[in-house]
């Protein structure tokens, strides 16, 4: 009885079926099977036998990639752009939002957004071309900058302790305006109602924004800082990959890197799927936790 | 101003001069940048790499552009870029949008689970080695396809179109249609999709971008020269320094002359290929807080 329904209700909704089966059929096949191949973690990559044929091997490439010399480094670089990037870069919108929300000229408005948006759409390797040309000490023009002040020749793109600063910041002033539009779209839904009783009571436009603004955004900003959590160990790969040179690296390899070049350079398939886990596992864990302690302090959450 | 009855009291002028110098340093910090590559891009070299050229062009000179439209590399990166772009999107459209409107359908029943199935992947994914294996025995690797099929359905694009779709669509009005004998298809074709162009400009739009952006895809995936996109030969460019489609000038003896008009090509090189997508962005932007409004409403 139970199939013959379901079989008539197929019939029924044949046309759904057909229109919703390549999404459906994409998924399954590019999303689902890398999924099924994740064991090859724990076994030998076999070219004969194909994906999940090698031996089983366990944790044995968890555990190589946690005793290898590299593991320290790798969990330091990748904590501390992560962490920077969080702690720079997660107030940077909301503070964008609220003063964008302050201006009552339309016009005004409308240039800032279109300015602000911009950066978002320029491809990473056109960005970090820009950082080349830009900040060169010899011949860019934050280089001629700084050595009008006085602060000498700094190879910024090529120094340690500058990594770090300058991959932060150039993310804030690319995607900083992007970001904050979910905020100036919660903004907007603010009861007008609220301002007029401000006015009323004769509160300051400072006053608006710390007592009606910011506690319009917290629910928003609680859900995409446990979202951000949940990536703490996702670096973007791309731009930390491009901004790579050999004087920098010490503190510019992450694990998103390292897998790239323990797998599809060197071809160590199953030591790079091991690590490549441990990263997931890793930021599900940080999710979860998150999660918790935000639904604790403050009944919001995720799931 | 004036429509918002502030009193003008002292303290409220304090902070319209804050809020005007703040928001002037911020437009500079954003636009600065952009309009010096630009100005760079057409004026001497050595005026540029000297500091020179600040708020306006100098001794214009368009070496830059000369030397980048008889760059043969970037004329095929270019064309691939574009193929991939239009018929990526394409088909990035046409297996997103009906999928949506699916889900979106509250009679079918079998929604719940489907989206479930959708949703998991945006939490879990197999990785990088899995997934590169996987393209590689199904042979995709070094073929135009691994841009179009693979990565063609974005779930997250995927909620926002049902989202959309739910709100934008009354029930009455499908059960309307439905009375007057109207199939799924001809109500997806001639009514849904006329009353979503917000939806289809903001989510095309995304994927646009996503594929001329892109350099990842090529990155694993491409071996083959003829195949690379803009993306990989601007790498090559901007970052490898292969500024020179022979090869010479890349620093070395010739030095500092080399580098100065190397460095007048990677600022005609940043505008030639940022400026399609600088063209289009105008048109859309004033769906974009539309586009995450929707996006943002929990599904």
């Amino acid at each position: 009885m139970r199939i013959h329904k379901g079989i008539s209700s197929i019939i029924r909704d044949y046309q759904l079926w057909l229109m919703i089966m390549p999404a459906i059929l994409v998924i399954l096949i590019f999303n689902y099977i890398p999924m099924y191949g994740i064991q090859l973690a724990f076994r030998d990559y076999d070219f004969s036998k194909g994906l999940t044929g090698g031996e089983w091997r366990g944790l044995a490439y968890f555990q190589q990639f946690i005793d290898s010399y590299l593991f320290t480094d790798l969990m330091r670089n990748t904590f501390l752009i992560s962490l920077s990037s969080i702690v720079l870069g997660f107030p940077a919108p909301i503070i964008l939002a609220l003063i964008l929300n302050q201006i009552r000229r339309k016009k005004m408005k409308q240039l800032m957004q279109t300015t602000v948006y911009l950066p978002h759409f320029i491809s990473i390797i056109v960005l970090v071309g820009m950082l080349n040309v830009l900040l060169s000490s010899e011949t860019g023009v934050v280089g001629h900058f700084m050595k009008s002040i006085g602060l000498g020749h700094i190879q910024l793109l090529a120094s340690t302790s500058t990594f770090i600063p300058v991959y932060v910041l150039s993310d804030i002033w690319q995607h900083c305006g992007w970001n904050s539009i979910i905020y100036l779209a919660a903004l907007s839904s603010v009861d007008p109602q609220l301002y007029d009783a401000a006015k009323i009571d004769g509160a300051s436009r400072w006053q608006t924004i710390r007592y009606i603004d910011f506690p319009a955004l917290v629910p928003t900003i609680i859900i995409l800082f446990i979202l951000s959590m949940g990536n703490i160990l996702s670096t973007g790969f791309e731009k930390i990959f491009l901004m790579q040179n050999s004087l920098n690296l010490p503190v510019s390899e992450v694990i998103a890197t390292y897998v790239y070049k323990i797998g599809i350079v060197s071809s160590q398939f199953s030591l790079a799927s091991a690590i490549g886990l441990f990263n997931t596992l890793i930021n599900f864990v940080f999710l979860f936790a998150m999660n918790m302690i935000s639904k604790k302090a403050s009944n919001q959450s995720l799931f | 101003m004036g429509h918002t009855g502030w009193r003008v009291s002292g303290k409220e002028i304090t902070f319209k001069m804050m809020l005007a110098f703040v928001c002037t340093i911020i437009f500079l910090l954003i636009a600065y940048p952009l309009y010096f590559i630009v100005i760079a891009s057409f004026s001497d070299s050595t005026l540029v790499s000297t500091g020179k050229v600040l708020f306006f062009p100098k001794n214009i000179s368009l070496f830059g552009y000369r030397e980048i439209f008889q760059d043969a590399r970037i004329w095929t990166g270019y064309r691939n870029t574009v193929f991939y772009t239009l018929f990526g999107t394409l088909v990035n459209m046409l297996f997103t949008l009906p999928a949506a409107y699916v889900l979106s359908r509250r009679e079918f029943r079998p929604r719940r689970v489907i989206m479930f199935f959708f949703v998991v992947t945006m939490f879990f994914n197999g990785g990088l080695i899995p997934t590169y294996l996987l393209m590689k025995d199904l042979h995709l690797t070094n073929t135009i396809w691994v841009f179009i099929i693979p990565f063609s359905v974005n779930v997250f694009y995927l909620i926002i179109a049902r989202t959309f779709f739910e709100n934008s669509l009354p029930q009455e009005l499908h059960e309307a249609a439905v009375m007057d004998g109207c199939s799924h298809f001809t109500f997806f074709v001639k009514v849904a999709l006329p009353l979503s162009k917000a939806l289809i400009s903001v989510i095309g739009l995304y994927y646009l971008v996503g594929h001329w952006n892109d350099f990842f895809t090529a990155l694993i995936y491409i071996r083959d020269n003829h195949l690379q996109p803009l993306q990989i030969v601007l790498r090559d460019i901007l970052l490898s320094n292969q500024v020179f489609a022979g090869g010479a000038g890349t620093g070395g003896d010739a030095g500092g002359y080399a580098q100065r008009y190397a460095d007048q090509i990677k600022y005609g090189v940043i505008i030639v290929s940022t400026l399609p997508i600088l063209m289009i962005y105008p048109f859309i932007q004033k769906y974009f807080e539309k586009g995450v409004m929707i996006g943002s409403i929990k599904g």
